[in-house]
């Protein structure tokens, strides 16, 4: 069903929530997933955006907080994709293929489409012809921009179609970008990164492979080679990654471990020179490499439900190798909390807004 | 104010920190001490080894 400006649309009231009087109107397309209920959640909570609007399908016309416990008291609620009111800025948290079919009725209802899925994140359609199933509006990707920040901070002030990348490729590509960045590596060397993802990556449809006691405990080798994300991470790097990922028992996060191999010898003052220079003035970048304490690396315990990456490394002179490091809440910083930064530097407010929760210590399984 | 011997970013020391005080770097957690006050100058303190399962 298209999207329209419907003037009988639900009455999805606004969330009650300390906006500023000049906030901007969002609306979330697919609302009832776990990146939709992560948009919903920072949303409701951001200064500058009024929430006005969610779909679903299958729950129109319930009230957010019966899908997702945490919303509870909210009077909003989801309305058919069809009955959706026009709004500023659309989040559209909707499965591969969607927002590229639906791209000219998103535009019908605002001005910018932030889109969380991948349709939007390679730059052609030759990229999507080998990594997915081709692409039905490639009219489009000219326009688009990929949402971390950390990499296309200058190109995202007044974009209107913004790809927040994906999880598993955020992880990675925080963790290596400083290397080159930095000049350590040239894009010729071996590069292989394995990246540990939790449960909510399979989203919240059912699944054989999902359910808990198949799921429970498991150390399980996803998609070994051919991994999508690995397109959009050799994009963003403009080199070649081997990327594999497990499936590891928890619910939020994606842990990277990168192996690489510099032509040159690096030493650990080098390699700080370069993740400082990358990212000490990043909001939402720390780095772990060492250090001190319980946590001295990357942990995704550490960042759970909030937009912070860790980043973290250590040489190993022996073998000329350098392990990198990378922790992440997949749904925030990989999904929905890249995609509301995103959106604070596209629209001029303030980054950091609506994403300043520091997490929880101590927490159990995130 | 002094260097992180660590990571090289700043690290700023109170004016009551006295020689051998252990501060960290709040840039990468490094655990220092102080070595000196007049100039500061921090060196990496002493670790308490963990058994890792090595």
């Amino acid at each position: 069903m298209p999207l329209t400006n419907d003037a009988n649309a639900a009455d999805a009231a606004a969330v009650d929530t300390e906006t500023d009087a000049d906030a901007l109107t969002a609306t979330v397309v697919g609302g009832s997933g776990f990146a939709g209920g992560e948009l919903l959640r920072l949303l409701a909570g951001h200064p500058n955006f009024e929430l006005v609007g969610a779909t679903s399908r299958e729950y129109a016309g319930k009230s957010v907080g019966s899908v997702h416990p945490n919303l509870r008291g909210s009077d909003l609620r989801f309305v058919e994709p069809g009955d959706l009111d026009s709004a500023d800025v659309l989040f559209a948290a909707t499965p591969h293929g969607v927002s590229m079919a639906q791209i000219e009725e998103f535009y019908e209802v605002a001005d910018t489409v932030v889109d969380l899925s991948a349709d939007f994140r390679l730059n052609t359609t030759e990229q999507y012809e080998e990594w997915y199933d081709g692409h039905d509006a490639p009219d489009y990707l000219d326009e688009a921009v990929y949402a971390l920040p950390e990499l296309h901070r200058e190109e995202l002030p007044g974009a209107n179609l913004i790809a927040a990348g994906g999880c598993n490729a955020t992880a990675t590509i925080l963790g290596l970008y400083p290397l080159f960045e930095g000049d350590l590596l040239s894009g010729d060397e071996q590069i292989v990164a394995d990246v540990k993802v939790g449960s909510s990556e399979g989203g919240a449809g059912a699944s054989k492979a999902g359910s808990h006691p198949e799921r429970s405990g498991v150390v399980r080798p996803y998609a070994p080679t051919g991994h999508r994300h690995e397109a959009e991470i050799e994009q963003e790097l403009g080199a070649s990654v081997s990327f594999s990922a497990h499936a590891v028992d928890m619910v939020r996060g994606a842990a990277a471990t990168c192996h690489v191999f510099p032509e040159e010898p690096v030493s650990k003052g080098d390699l700080w020179g370069a993740f400082r220079g990358a990212y000490e003035e990043e909001p939402f970048v720390r780095l772990q490499s060492g250090g001190s304490g319980v946590y001295r690396y990357p942990e995704p315990k550490a960042v759970a439900g909030t937009n912070h990456a860790e980043v973290g490394f250590e040489l190993d002179p022996g073998n000329e190798r350098v392990v990198v490091f990378s922790a992440i809440d997949n749904l925030v910083k990989g999904t929905a909390g890249q995609a509301v930064h995103a959106a604070n530097v596209a629209l001029g407010f303030e980054e950091t807004a609506g994403l300043e929760f520091q997490g929880l210590h101590p927490v159990g399984s995130p | 104010m002094t260097e992180c011997v660590e990571c090289g970013a700043d690290v700023t020391l109170h004016e009551d920190s006295e020689v051998g005080e252990i501060v960290d770097c709040t840039t990468c957690g490094a655990e220092l001490e102080v070595v000196d006050r007049h100039p500061p100058v921090l060196d990496r303190a002493p670790e308490l080894e963990e058994d890792w399962g090595e």
